[in-house]
């Protein structure tokens, strides 16, 4: 690996209406280097590689690329000068085909400005082929899978020939396999001397994939240091600006506590099958399973969202008839989605109308209206108690980091005063900070009697929380870990189908 | 892949359907009615379209883009009151024909400017131009119809060329050239980007600004020269003309397949879609119905339309 820098930015400072983005930065990339750039939501890591990358433009502060001072005007600049972005958004047309994406107003044009298509789809073949991609050139976007419209987003990169890419959260949708396939491209092009800057959520990426990682906090640089020095702990502690001794707290010894929450017998043709559990009071249930194992469906139809082909539900011993969200949520029964911007929250409301949206007859009068005072004063307990960070109530929740957002969603739905939560993924997309809170929240809330049951893709995140875990499979529970047994490889074995105790023991969970 | 692929490969799923349906309907037509199939009835569909067909050209250029524009038929009358208004002042026709299709550019030119520099919105930015250019031409004109205008001109519009009419050439001539370059014309298919990802298409180097401009200038020129032929047609300016027409022409192409959303659609789709209503209302004629239920059936049509399209959609949502 070549000593040289490549792109190296001084005293970058960059403000937004009300806040400092970026605060006298510096930043250093070496050539053919995989460095990591981490920090919590609203640290600064976006706005830093999106002024690299050309969407932004700096309000003072010096850019050099190879040496020389750079200033891009668009992004079409700075990837005409060798810096290729690919955004977390996709940037793709999912009506045209894969070819005219890659190739995107630089078709190969004969006469008269007219494309030549033969061209383009043997140029897009082969270059598929070098990064051994099984597509037909041809395919339209909108018919490909997800990880395989971010592969492309990504080859869509490197098709203009960078000297730097700059990645930001490029595995968000991706499987395990695919995400494997990346970071093979990735080193793959490292040794062609290409150079990379990868922000990330996810401390363990850092670890596998960056050769140098450098933490932003609050817009300011906290400091970089080589991979293989540090520990995850070290990161935390830079990111956070505190020590995190314990992310997931600890739970209470359960001593004799009965069944608080029962579900028996659950199914759904084609999506799950003999699914019963049992929750006790003041337990913490996980359930894990690989993407498309049903546990999203499962836990939809016991909110009564979804249909179900058969399955009854029992509560302190009650059996519970819920044929609808607005029966769960009389009966106490709260699900909070996964896919918090499109399913959970309304982005273009302000902070107070979320919290409020599922208790409205709360706080209504007996003619229908709205009484401000009582809204006020609960949204700012909720505020409190949930660590919402916020100039005011009346700010829209579109606006709020993702972070905040999902404390948004929590005190919406805890604020209906549940019996039971099925939290499904509770920090995906959070930064560690509010983790800590949320799992916090979590602990108290279980502490105080509230059934919980975490659906998650996290395994660290299930390890540290629960009590005992189920491990779904394909529509079916494989198994039921107890926190005495726990470990990844276990349960990673009942996930993917591997080990199934239940069908071998031939007894519900 | 076979025969099927390859002609899959040439036109899009909707525009075989249109096709299918088209011949499909013109077969069972020709045994309802012995007229049907008889070269004057088909001129008089072709005829009929004509000033629909030339102008759906440029709207499906323009929603594929991402916008729409509601003031055709305003920029259509305009263009044939300021035409004749000169044509009758003893202005020389063909200085006559071009401040009519400078008229038409000058309305298309605000519209691109409001829509791309201001960034307005141009479902209402093109209403509210509807609304004005409309007045504009009715204070010209006086609020009456501009008559008697001189053969030369009118030639345009009532000539004919081996037997078939003018208006049919400029229409089959227009859709031609235009899907030809939607399909071939780098140029063209940036429209395709900006409609389906607008940051992408400015990532991309496209120039968003100057093609969304563009785009409504071209429209309104084809609103422009489809006044004219109608004016030629007829003899005379009116000032009624046009009025209700854009929706009929945005229905045609949804119908070929085009969207509100934009990145979707083609000029042979648009042209077929408006093929489909015209024979539609051509068969209900020769069938004797009431006039009142083509509107009736039009609106059926673009419902199924639209439901197709969504369940196409939903069907292959599901898949992944």
């Amino acid at each position: 690996m070549d000593d040289s820098t490549i792109l190296k930015v001084e005293n970058l400072t960059k403000t937004f209406p009300g806040v400092r983005a970026l605060n006298k930065v510096d930043f250093e990339l070496k050539k053919g280097e995989i460095h990591a750039l981490i920090g919590e939501n609203g640290a600064g890591k976006s706005t830093l590689m999106h002024i690299i990358g050309g969407v932004l433009k700096p309000d003072s502060g010096k850019i050099m690329l190879e040496g020389k001072p750079v200033s891009f005007s668009s992004v079409h600049d700075a990837i005409k000068a060798g810096i290729s972005m690919v955004f977390q958004e996709l940037s793709l047309v999912s009506s045209l085909s894969v070819g005219e994406n890659i190739f995107a107003n630089r078709q190969p044009v004969g006469a008269m400005d007219r494309i030549q298509w033969g061209k383009l789809y043997r140029l897009t073949k082969e270059f598929l082929q070098r990064f051994k991609l099984d597509l037909n050139p041809k395919t339209l976007v909108k018919n490909l899978s997800m990880g395989q419209q971010q592969t492309l987003e990504i080859l869509k990169a490197l098709s203009s020939n960078p000297k730097i890419i700059l990645l930001d959260e490029p595995t968000s949708s991706l499987t395990e396999e695919e995400i494997a396939h990346l970071f093979e491209n990735i080193r793959a092009l490292q040794k062609q001397g290409m150079s990379f800057m990868y922000i990330t959520h996810k401390l363990s990426e850092v670890f596998q994939i960056a050769d140098r990682v450098t933490v932003l906090r609050d817009g300011n640089y906290i400091g970089t240091r080589p991979v293989n020095e540090v520990s995850e702990n070290n990161l935390i502690s830079m990111m956070v600006g505190r020590e995190i001794k314990s992310m997931y707290g600890t739970s209470k010894e359960m001593v004799d506590s009965e069944e608080y929450f029962r579900v028996e017998d659950f199914a759904r043709k084609g999506r799950f099958r003999n699914i019963s559990l049992s929750l006790r009071k003041g337990e913490i249930l996980g359930i894990a399973g690989l993407v498309g194992a049903g546990r999203t469906e499962f836990a939809r139809a016991i909110f009564g969202l979804d249909s179900k082909d058969s399955g009854r539900i029992y509560l302190d011993g009650r059996l519970l008839n819920i044929r609808r969200p607005k029966d769960a949520i009389r009966e106490g029964i709260a699900y909070i989605t996964e896919d918090r911007k499109n399913l959970g929250l309304f982005l273009t409301l302000t902070l107070r109308e979320n919290c409020i949206a599922p208790i409205l007859e709360k706080f209504s009068s007996r003619i229908g209206l709205l009484k401000g005072a009582l809204v006020d004063q609960h949204v700012e307990n909720q505020t409190r108690e949930f660590s919402i960070v916020a100039p005011s109530m009346y700010q829209k929740v579109i606006n709020l980091s993702g972070g905040n957002q999902q404390k948004v969603l929590l005190a919406m739905w805890i604020g209906i005063r549940p019996k039971v939560v099925i939290f499904d993924e509770p920090t995906r997309g959070v930064d560690v900070g509010a983790r800590a809170d949320i799992y916090a929240k979590l602990r108290e809330l279980s502490s105080k009697g509230t059934g919980i049951i975490i659906i998650s893709s996290d395994l660290p995140e299930l390890l540290g929380m629960c009590d005992r875990i189920l491990v779904m499979h394909q529509g079916e529970i494989t198994g039921e870990v107890g926190r005495a047994d726990f470990s990844e490889e276990i349960i990673m074995a009942y996930a993917t189908g591997l080990a199934n105790s239940i069908a071998n023991n031939n007894h519900t969970a | 892949m076979g025969f099927k692929g390859f002609l899959r490969s040439i036109v899009a799923f909707r525009e075989s359907v249109l096709i299918l349906l088209l011949l499909l309907f013109g077969i069972a037509m020709s045994f309802v009615s012995p007229y049907f199939m008889t070269w004057p009835n088909i001129e008089a569909i072709l005829l009929g379209l004509s000033v629909e067909g030339t102008i759906a050209v440029g709207m499906v250029i323009l929603l594929v883009a991402g916008n729409l524009d509601l003031s055709v038929g305003s920029t259509l009358a305009l263009t044939g009151v300021v035409t004749g208004l000169a044509l009758t002042a003893g202005v020389p026709v063909w200085i006559s024909i071009i401040c009519g299709l400078l008229a038409a550019l000058g309305v298309g030119l605000i519209n691109g400017i409001l829509v791309a520099k201001l960034k307005i919105n141009s479902f209402i930015t093109t209403l509210g131009m509807q609304i004005t250019a409309r007045g504009i031409l009715l204070v010209i004109a006086g609020g009456r119809a501009v008559i008697n205008l001189p053969k030369e001109f009118c030639f345009i519009g009532q000539g004919r060329l081996f037997d078939v009419q003018i208006p049919i050439y400029v229409m089959i001539f227009l859709v031609v050239l235009g899907d030809f370059l939607m399909r071939q014309s780098r140029f063209f298919r940036q429209n395709y980007y900006l409609g389906g990802n607008e940051r992408a298409a400015r990532m991309s180097g496209i120039n968003v600004n100057s093609l969304q401009i563009f785009d409504f200038c071209l429209v309104a020129l084809l609103a422009g020269i489809s006044g004219l032929l109608l004016t030629a047609r007829f003899g005379s300016s009116s000032v009624t003309v046009g009025g209700g027409m854009e929706l009929r022409v945005i229905t045609a192409c949804i119908i070929g397949g085009a969207s509100l959303s934009g990145g979707e659609g083609s000029v042979l789709g648009a042209f077929l879609g408006a093929l489909l209503l015209g024979v539609l209302a051509n068969s209900l004629n020769l069938m004797g119905v009431d006039v009142y239920w083509q509107s009736l059936v039009t609106g059926l049509i673009l419902i199924i339309a639209v439901v197709f399209d969504v369940l196409t959609e939903r069907r292959r949502a599901v898949r992944k």
